[in-house]
This record gives C-alpha cells, sequence and structure tokens, in this order.
C-alpha cells in the first residue's frame, strides 16, 4: 500500500499540480509539498506528493553504489 | 565495450562478501509490503548468499489490520444509505459477513478509490449519500486521509466520514523486539513510511534494542545494497542507522505532512492481528474531528473477533511461520480464495509467496491436478 512512484510536475496551483507520468497527465495534490514547483520530481503516493526527490542524490548513491561493489571485487 | 555493471551486480558482490566475512546465519526483517513484492518480483532471495535470510514483518496494512476491524467496516458497508469508499486491497479481504466485495454483491455502495479526495469529492457531489472513507494504511498513507477530513471540514460536508484504521510501522518494530518474538540481526526500514516519519524515527531501535537499521528504497540494487549494509554491520557487531534512500527520505522526514497529522490525528492504541494491542500503535481522530468518526455516526462497534481457524497470517507477519508452514497455505486458501488477509492482499507475504515463490513440485502438482480435472 505504501507504493509510490517518482513522476515530474508540469503545472503547479496551490494545493494541486498536473504531473507527467510516463507520457500521461494526471492531476494530483500538493498540500504535502508546498515548496514544489513545476520541474521538481516528486514520490507519488495515493494522489499525493509525498516529498521532492533530490535527484543529485539519486546519481551520487548510483555512483558509491559502483565504487563500493568495484572495491569489493577487487580486493 | 566497457559498460559500467549495472547497480545490483556491484551491490550484490558487496552483499556476498560481507556474507563471506559474517561466518554465520544472520536474518533480516523488511516491514513492508512493497519491499516483500520487490524482493519476491526480482528473484532476490534466490541469489542471496546462504547464511543471509530476508523475513517479511509487519509492513502490509491490510494483513495486520484485526479481524474486529474488518467486520466493522463490512458492517458499516451494510448501512442503508452509506457509499464505502476503499483502496482497492481491502475488498477481497473475508470479515464474519463475507468481504466487501461480497457486501458490493448484496447491494452495498462499495466504491474503490485511488486518491482519499476522490471520496470527499464523491461526498460534495452526492450529499444524499452518507461517503465513508475506509482509511487503512500506515504514515506513508495517512496524510491524505488527513488532507481529505481538513478538505471536508472545510467545504463543511455533513455526509463524510471515516474509519481510521492508521497505524504506526515503528511501534510495531519495537513490539517485535522487546516481546522477543523473533531473533533477529537488522531491519531493512521502509523507504516510504520513512519519507514522512524521518530517518531519525528509528534511533530508539538502533540505541535501546542495538538493533542495525538501514532505510532502503524498492528497486531490486536499492534492497540488495541496504542488504549488504546490515551484513556488513552484522559482520562488524556494530548497530547503526543508515539511510540508503536519501533521495526521498531526510532525517526528520516530511515537516508539513507531519504536522498536517498531528492536526488531526493523536497516538492511540489499536489492536494489531498478530501482535495484539499496543499503545501508541495507531493514529486516532482527536476529539475536534470527532464528527469524521464512522464507527460513532453510525453506531458501529469494533468487537474483538476470531480469526479464521487454522489461519496463521498473525505468525506470518510477525516472521514466526513462512506461508507455506501455514496449513491452509495453497489448499485451500489461494489468491483466488482467500482465507486470511495475507494471501488477499497483492502485497501480502503469502500472496507474494503463492505468485512468486511456490516450488517447482507443488506448480507440477497443480499442473497435473487441472490436466486430471480437464
Amino acid at each position: 500500500m505504501c507504493l509510490a512512484v517518482p513522476a515530474k510536475l508540469v503545472e503547479c496551483e496551490t494545493g494541486e499540480a498536473l504531473v507527467d507520468l510516463g507520457g500521461n497527465r494526471l492531476r494530483i495534490s500538493t498540500v504535502l509539498v508546498p515548496e514544489a514547483k513545476p520541474g521538481d520530481w516528486v514520490l507519488l503516493h495515493a494522489g499525493f506528493a509525498i516529498e521532492r526527490l533530490d535527484v543529485d542524490e539519486a546519481q551520487r548513491r548510483r555512483e558509491e553504489i559502483a565504487q563500493l561493489g568495484a572495491g569489493e571485487e577487487a580486493s | 565495450m566497457n559498460q559500467p555493471l549495472p547497480d545490483i551486480t556491484h551491490a550484490l558482490a558487496w552483499l556476498k562478501r560481507a556474507a563471506g566475512r559474517l561466518g554465520r546465519d544472520a536474518t533480516f526483517m523488511e516491514v513492508c509490503g512493497t519491499h516483500t513484492m520487490s524482493s519476491f518480483r526480482s528473484g532476490l532471495p534466490s541469489v542471496m548468499p546462504a547464511n543471509v535470510a530476508l523475513r517479511s514483518g509487519p509492513g502490509c496494512p491490510v494483513c495486520v489490520t484485526a479481524q474486529g476491524e474488518i467486520d466493522a467496516l463490512i458492517e458499516l458497508a451494510d448501512v442503508a444509505g452509506v457509499t464505502l469508499c476503499t483502496y482497492g486491497d481491502m475488498l477481497r479481504v473475508p470479515g464474519r459477513t463475507g468481504s466487501l466485495e461480497a457486501a458490493r454483491g448484496r447491494g452495498a455502495d462499495v466504491r474503490v478509490i485511488y486518491s482519499a479526495l476522490d471520496a470527499v469529492k464523491r461526498a460534495a457531489r452526492e450529499p444524499s449519500r452518507q461517503v465513508v472513507l475506509a482509511a487503512v494504511g500506515f504514515e506513508t498513507t495517512a496524510p491524505a486521509t488527513a488532507a481529505a477530513i481538513d478538505m471536508a471540514e472545510r467545504l463543511e460536508l455533513a455526509n463524510f466520514t471515516v474509519l481510521a484504521s492508521h497505524k504506526r510501522v515503528v511501534p510495531a518494530m519495537e513490539a517485535l523486539l522487546a516481546g522477543g518474538m523473533v531473533a533477529l540481526d537488522g531491519f531493512l526500514c521502509p523507504g516510504h513510511v520513512s519519507v514522512i516519519i524521518g530517518a531519525e524515527a528509528y534511533r530508539p531501535l538502533v540505541e535501546r534494542y542495538a538493533m542495525p537499521c538501514v532505510i532502503a528504497g524498492f528497486e531490486p540494487e536499492q534492497m540488495a545494497l541496504g542488504l549488504a549494509q546490515l551484513t556488513q554491520l552484522a559482520a562488524e557487531g556494530r548497530a547503526e542507522l543508515i539511510n540508503q534512500y536519501a533521495e526521498a527520505v531526510s532525517d526528520t522526514g516530511n515537516g508539513a505532512a507531519q504536522r498536517l497529522l498531528d492536526r488531526v490525528f493523536k497516538p492511540g492504541p489499536a489492536r494489531w492481528r498478530g501482535l495484539g494491542w499496543m499503545e501508541g500503535s495507531a493514529m486516532v481522530l482527536r476529539g475536534r474531528y470527532a464528527s469524521f468518526d464512522a464507527l460513532k455516526r453510525f453506531g458501529v462497534q469494533v468487537v474483538d473477533a476470531p480469526e479464521p481457524g487454522g489461519c496463521r497470517c498473525g505468525e506470518v507477519i510477525t516472521g514466526r511461520a513462512r506461508p507455506d508452514e501455514c496449513p491452509l497455505f495453497d489448499n485451500p486458501c489461494t489468491p483466488m480464495r482467500p482465507i486470511g488477509p495475507c494471501m488477499v492482499s497483492s502485497e501480502g507475504t503469502c500472496a507474494a509467496w503463492f505468485k512468486y515463490h511456490r516450488t517447482p513440485a507443488a506448480r507440477r502438482d497443480e499442473t497435473l491436478a487441472t490436466n486430471e480435472h480437464k
């Protein structure tokens, strides 16, 4: 039930936004992420954006995994 | 030619290495239905080192809902003039008088919704109906219910109520440890609950119970990475809190969601399937919002009810039994005719096990039986 998927905000109004979800446009609630703005990636759960995603952080994690995995294999 | 290896390869290499260093068996627990499903669907258990096991805990909201509450929900659906709005997962859970689906079959108005706000909009659109929202779920879903109540209040709707069954994950995790119910070496903490409550919410488990906690996302590589970190912590005998889902989870969580939750709900006691009564494990409506309580409005009582005979869901969701150790598993309890909630919910451990993890022998027997009946 706690399933949430990343979606990109296209248009924002007060408390609501239009998101792009794999090419589909969906109207969602943004009352839980009041500071969200168009272009932001959010986690979408049951019609609500529950958090803004930090895309740079996701990239850092990927790089960290690659390093750790590679280090493990080499050692 | 020189393409980087996929993340999962690196994460599994690390997990394997840490498991080798551990030199003993370790059991970790996830407490999120989405983790359950992701792990089974990806086949993660089949590529994990033999000495590392991942068990499912009380992470499926439908599965932990006590039988009495399910009965009350179905009773509400049967009240004349009520339109019951529910998330799809709840539809087929068997109660004393059948499921919500069965109630719909005998004329109850049961609607599956995607968003809690859909229920409020329906109430605004149909003032002659009493709209009841079946509000099940952990901290991830509860803010949506709070937002729905807030919206209904602002619209001054007199025909919108909720059956609030929202539960808090950390008290359940703590109960497992405090009761010594299962021997665990660490928790793979639920990513999306953590989005709301924040990474630091697990700190007491780490400090009080010396329990390693790693917050992980839901992709197979994120889970494998989380398990690698847990295994490494176990090998080094360190109890630490690691947030491996920092792109979505902050230390303190979603402040706006927490403020909304705190305005509408307060911590209260609840009965959980498999865990019994736990103080502070539920979110109950604050006095100011008592008029939105469906049980009060329709005079429905939650009565303690026995779980289905032979059903071991309570042990499955607390990591004390594997689905295939239940005498009902696969026969007669199947996703087509579920007996316990763990087989109903798409993210229940039994449903996941049935779909992805039955032994080749069990599947072969089934094929033979099907052919014989043709």
